[in-house]
């Protein structure tokens, strides 16, 4: 079932009395999400995703725009007629039944034609179980159940009712560190195995990059870019995506294109070809650097932190627009950090903004596939 | 455990408690407990010093066996097993219907909570005023100014008239308007607890409901009311106390003969019956008669507390 988000918009009423100060909480939102595809909504706290969450949900109406599920126009559908799961940030699993009735409820509320016979219940309510791994803790209240196996007994509750659609707010923000990774992997098996097209809403990137087929990155009512998440990472649209994906983040520097040279600071880091003179902001991935003796970019360094794998070397530089300049590098040989530490950086993982706009100022690229 | 030098602190401090505790609650409670088992004992006569009495059961025999307790115990399980489950159940729907609404809501919880705040006796004066028949009554030619202001109501509605508390009025009568002041006055008190109870419940339990598409008879009785059942536990026990205890309503609508004219005491309570004995000097009864109700009370307390925990959740 695929979903059409078309010219989207929610705007919150001002509180009290004094009539400015109205909220667009999701401004003009158009995409289609297409059929049986995993989708994570990504931005900062209050960018409009889990609203846009709810509006698919039928829980909130939207102020503006259509909704549609296949071609239905479900916009003015109630909830309860959506057909739907959705599971709630923090489950709202009903306290005082067990497990097993927790998962047999909606199935009991299903009517006329649609209506099951106990058995039959108890089998889909088993199956149900099973799919997400708890089908020896049906008999337990979910107060004895952990954050991890309440989760799952949220998104067997979702799933039972076999829903058009599965929504997730916030499904891992509850789980510590460990549970949070081994349970994503999870939620992108079930989607997998089931099909459904699932949106779900999350503030951590990682998290989404790592089971989303398509990332829709969201500021303040406004969808930034959608994309595959790889692509997304590779390719920002602007300055704002660019900073919020990626750990460590990326390394932001004023910069100033002059002549089809491109400056950070004093150094003349590299050739822009096709890009006007002009003050910019450059953005530089922490895997972007290279450490090389002849190279362009010229940082103090202040720490080198080893991670196994690779080392990160904390520098400064004076027109960096962060505290520290942060690279990543391949831990294969041990690296003496003097005075100073230069860098070339690799053509690709170097975006440039317009310093005003932060959009995106693309280099023009060569025969050859480089900048 | 404190020092013993700092011990004796605190026992000053609390001491004024102590003391009126144990003049005003403790030593009466002893009293009644000594009381009820001396038979033909006199209050009046013992300041005399002329206190003649032996210890017995007689106490508690003689008020069981006496018609008027029993008539008692009667109208006060009727009024208790009628006007606790009534009220309940009324209070838990308005309650839900006040929480569900927006506009108003607070000019009707008002509403609702007026009669908490009104003396019992004033109710119950208006309540026979609703109920009184004005003229001669239950004579050959009845010559009546006003049927009261329920009976011009079932008039309307092309009804007949009823002799509700009125000379020559029928026990169930008396009981009916009992019953409607009982249930209204004891709604403020419910429905405020159980609107306190419906605030705390996490409002995603009813968007969850929604999602699954739960019919609204269903929300209420597997959602809402387990969920408020700590509240409703709370609101049953001490209605049932307080049912048993009911005695300033009787007067409010009746007066002190506790009943119609001619047939007075036939709505009493056993609480009502207590203060009868005392007044008639009767101290050993009422004692035994009060020790009676304390048990009572405890038995039914005990058996809500027995039912209440398989019910209540967490």
């Amino acid at each position: 079932m695929k979903i059409v988000l078309q010219n989207l918009t929610k705007i919150f009423p001002p509180r009290g009395k004094n009539t400015s100060g109205e909220v667009v909480a999701v401004n003009n939102f158009n995409f289609e999400i297409p059929d049986g595809k995993l989708i994570g909504l990504l931005g900062p706290s209050g960018c409009g995703k889990s609203t846009t969450l709810y509006m698919i949900s039928g829980l909130q109406k939207p102020s503006s725009g259509k909704i549609f599920f296949g071609d239905d126009d479900v916009t003015e559908l109630s909830t309860e007629n959506r057909g739907i799961g959705l599971v709630f940030q923090n489950y709202a699993l009903y306290p005082h039944l067990t497990v097993k009735q927790n998962i047999l409820f909606p199935l009991q509320n299903l009517k006329g034609k649609d209506k099951l016979d106990k058995n039959t219940m108890l089998d889909r309510a088993y199956e149900a179980a099973k799919l997400v791994q708890i089908e020896q803790l049906l008999d337990r209240k979910p107060s004895e159940l952990s954050g991890g196996q309440q989760q799952r007994v949220a998104i067997a509750r979702a799933l039972v009712k076999m829903p058009r659609v599965l929504l997730l707010d916030e499904p891992l923000s509850n789980l510590d560190a460990r549970l949070r990774l081994q349970t994503r992997e999870e939620i992108r098996r079930i989607q997998k195995e089931t099909g459904i097209t699932t949106v779900f809403v999350t503030h951590d990137q990682e998290e989404a990059m790592s089971i989303s087929d398509l990332i829709v990155v969201m500021k303040s009512g406004v969808v930034q870019q959608i994309g595959q998440p790889q692509d997304v990472y590779d390719d920002p649209a602007n300055l704002f995506v660019a900073k919020f994906l990626g750990t460590p983040p990326i390394n932001v520097f004023s910069g100033r294109v002059s002549q089809g040279m491109l400056y950070i600071g004093t150094d003349a880091v590299m050739k822009v070809a096709g890009v006007a003179d002009q003050e910019v902001t450059v953005g530089i991935r922490p895997e972007g650097f290279h450490l090389d003796p002849n190279g362009t970019l010229c940082c103090k360094p202040v720490n080198v932190e080893v991670m196994g794998r690779d080392v990160s070397i904390v520098s400064t530089h004076d027109a960096s627009l962060n505290p520290f300049v942060r690279s990543i590098i391949n831990a294969d040989h041990r690296y003496d950090i003097g005075d100073s530490v230069r860098y070339t950086i690799k053509p690709h993982k170097i975006f440039l903004f317009g310093k005003e706009s932060e959009e995106r100022i693309r280099i023009e690229v060569n025969s050859d596939g480089r900048k | 455990m404190v020092e013993s030098k700092q011990q004796w602190k605190a026992w000053l401090y609390l001491a004024p408690a102590i003391i009126l505790l144990l003049v005003f609650t403790v030593w009466p409670i002893i009293n009644t407990v000594a009381m009820a088992f001396m038979e033909d004992y006199s209050g009046l006569a013992s300041i005399g010093g002329e206190a003649t009495f032996r210890f017995g059961f007689g106490n508690f025999t003689r008020v069981v066996q006496n018609a008027e307790f029993q008539q008692a115990l009667t109208n006060t399980m009727i009024l208790c097993l009628i006007t606790v489950p009534v009220s309940t159940l009324l209070a838990l729907l308005i309650a839900v219907a006040l929480n569900a609404i927006k506009p108003l809501q607070k000019a009707l919880q008002t509403i609702f909570f007026l009669p908490y705040v009104t003396n019992s006796i004033a109710i119950g004066m208006v309540f026979a005023a609703m109920f009184n028949v004005i003229g001669s009554v239950g004579t050959r030619r009845p010559l009546i100014s006003s049927y009261g202001i329920v009976n011009d109501l079932i008039r309307m509605f092309g009804g007949n008239w009823v002799n509700w508390i009125n000379s020559g009025s029928e026990y169930w009568a008396n009981m009916f308007v009992m019953i409607v002041y009982i249930v209204w006055n004891a709604l403020p008190f419910k429905i405020l607890i159980l609107l306190g109870g419906l605030a705390g419940i996490n409002k995603q339990y009813y968007e969850a409901a929604k999602v699954d598409s739960t019919p609204r008879w269903r929300v209420l009785t597997r959602i809402t009311v387990p969920l408020l059942s700590p509240m409703l536990a709370y609101v049953i026990i001490t209605g049932f106390i307080a049912g048993f205890k009911e005695y300033t309503s009787i007067v409010g609508v009746f007066g002190e003969s506790m009943g119609p004219v001619h047939e007075a005491h036939r709505l009493n309570t056993m609480v009502g019956l207590i203060y009868d004995s005392l007044a008639s000097n009767n101290q050993g009864r009422a004692s035994a008669a009060a020790l009676i109700l304390f048990m009572i009370i405890l038995v039914v307390t005990l058996i809500n507390l027995r039912v209440s925990k398989k019910r209540v959740h967490y």
